[in-house]
């Protein structure tokens, strides 16, 4: 649905030549959301804004359903502009209009008879669960409903993408769920493809398919979402991935307490999908000699399955525990062991 | 009554010079709003960063805009007598007025409204090209809509600054109440024309300020 080939953007900067972009490979498949996630600085707004061509690629191609963007200009730029919506983390509405005007913006401009405009923005309105606030200003709503209307703006045109830039930085928590669960929604019920872009692991966790970690304008690591979080490969990447399983200074504690039992071992085992699911730690200990003493857990949804983290200590005969952590790891379950002192 | 306190008032010339300088009032705000936008939106699109980035012509344009905002106003009229006399075949009455009004205010204005541009939200013109909005759209269905607030509050300003131009140039003879209050109140010494003629003028400039907050104020949903 969406390639990018060697996609590379530079600035000219005071201080020299900035690579904002450096060498961007990404094939993201039709229906699918997929999430890039950095650091601010990362170089991802700028990736963001090249699949719409608001910043031109200075090497590479954008295709999107095949058809190569970055050779279009002018009137036909604008066109194909309309099958690729934007949501951004500011919203974006234009105050003058009301919910209702805002949502119509975009038919607007492609054209649309006013009829089939207001049956459309009627359609948006239900859609985005806006009822009862179509002819409210954006400054008489809250944050949440603006991006409810940003979003059903960004809808209006039926885009094949959804480009959304931090469309849930500027929200607190629980708004951002909401906002999150009406992009599942969305996707599931248009089919539509999303690309996302944020620095909040919960995002990528809670909606996203597959992710792409970027640092200093280059793509790091990128793979399916439990993959990613079973197995981060990169240092950054276990950063993102440690941002959902630790309350705070949990690492302090497995350490205070790996040296308290030197006899024992602490261990972090990771479960992804059926693991996750299956009684893993009664059946260590039917089977082998050892002590389980569970420290803390967690357990997440994301779009492919659920995914848990559980911090135990192992204590008995070092043998036992050897013969227990290989049982565990021979039934996919991802085995840390903190040093032993 | 009138007679007794003001015994030097003809209310019929006083009626007539009124209605002179609403007119020239009211032609030259039309003109100055007009041409004033666009000044200001050629001075703002061809700014540097912005989607007409030009140099050369917004050089040209400010350099214009600056100098004609410069010029103190009687100048102005006595420089533009042979343009004026060239477009409106007269260097009398209130239409020969105009062209001075319109060529000293709306260079005023313009600066204005390139102010007024310069604080619309960038991300909003951003959105609007996401969706495919051409030039012309964004002008029309963003910058302008969004800064009318200021554009208003900004003719209301520049309509008051008209009213004391129309005065000025009544004294070289375009008519209205400061030809009035020259001629009538102060050469031939009836100190009562010119109070009633200074009162029109100020009762004229406070409903003008009255209309332009009533509408700034209904149109600004921020």
């Amino acid at each position: 649905m969406i390639t990018l080939k060697g996609l590379h953007k530079t600035f000219n900067a005071k201080s020299g030549v900035v690579k904002a972009v450096d060498d961007v490979n990404i094939e993201i498949e039709k229906g699918e959301i997929f999430g890039i996630i950095g650091y601010s600085g990362a170089g991802k707004s700028t990736l963001i804004r090249m699949l719409n061509l608001l910043e031109r690629p200075t090497d590479g191609t954008v295709s999107i359903d095949g058809m190569d963007l970055s050779r279009l200009k002018g009137k036909e730029l604008r066109k194909a502009r309309q099958e690729i919506s934007m949501v951004f983390q500011h919203f974006n509405l234009l105050w003058s209009r009301t919910v209702k005007e805002n949502i119509a913006f975009p038919l607007e401009i492609a054209g649309v008879s006013s009829t089939e405009r207001k049956k459309r923005v009627d359609e948006l309105v239900k859609l985005v669960g806006l009822e009862g606030r179509e002819n409210a200003y954006p400054s008489q709503l809250s944050g949440g409903q603006k991006q409810r209307v940003g979003i059903a703006r960004a809808l209006a045109n039926n885009p094949k993408v959804l480009l959304c830039d931090e469309a849930t930085s500027a929200l607190d928590p629980k708004t951002t769920d909401s906002i999150l669960d009406l992009l599942v929604d969305i996707n599931k019920q248009l089919g539509l493809t999303i690309v996302l872009i944020t620095h909040e692991m919960h995002v990528i966790r809670k909606i996203c398919h597959r992710v792409a970690v970027m640092e200093n304008g280059r793509i790091v690591e990128q793979g399916h979402v439990l993959e990613v979080f079973q197995n981060p490969k990169e240092d950054i990447t276990r950063d993102f991935v440690n941002q959902l399983a630790d309350p705070g200074d949990i690492h302090k504690t497995l350490d205070h307490l790996a040296e308290e039992y030197p006899e024992g071992k602490v261990v972090n085992l990771t479960f992804v999908q059926e693991s996750a699911e299956k009684p893993l730690i009664s059946d260590v200990l039917r089977k082998f000699a050892v002590d389980i003493n569970i420290l803390q857990g967690k357990i997440s949804q994301t779009q492919e399955g659920a995914y848990g983290k559980l911090s135990v200590l192992l204590q008995g005969e070092e043998k036992d525990i050897q013969e227990a952590i290989a049982y565990m790891e021979s039934h996919h379950v991802g085995v840390e062991v903190i040093q032993n002192a | 009554m009138l007679e007794q306190w003001f015994p030097n008032v003809d209310w019929e010339k006083m009626w007539e010079a009124t209605v002179q300088t609403l007119y020239m009032t009211a032609i030259s705000v039309v003109a100055t709003f007009i041409l004033g936008i666009i000044l200001g939106l050629l001075l703002f699109l061809t700014a540097p960063g912005n989607r007409w980035e030009n140099k050369v012509i917004n050089f040209i344009i400010a350099s214009f805009v600056n100098v004609f905002r410069s010029i103190p106003f009687i100048i102005l009229i006595i420089l533009l007598i042979p343009f004026t006399v060239w477009l409106m075949k007269s260097m009398l009455g209130a239409n020969a007025a105009l062209p001075a009004l319109i060529v000293g205010a709306a260079p005023f204005y313009a600066r204005m409204v390139e102010i007024a541009l310069r604080e619309v939200d960038k991300g909003v013109i951003e959105a609007s090209q996401s969706m495919g909005a051409n030039d012309w759209e964004i002008i029309y269905k963003v910058l302008l809509p969004e800064s009318m607030p200021a554009l208003v509050s900004g003719i209301t300003v520049t309509a008051i600054a008209l009213v004391s131009y129309t005065a000025m140039a009544g004294v070289v003879g375009a008519g209205g109440l400061g030809n009035l209050a020259y001629l009538e109140g102060y050469q031939r010494s009836n100190p009562d024309v010119t109070l009633v003629a200074t009162v029109i003028i100020l009762l004229i400039v406070f409903i003008l300020q009255i209309i332009g907050d009533v509408i700034t104020r209904s149109l600004d949903k921020r």
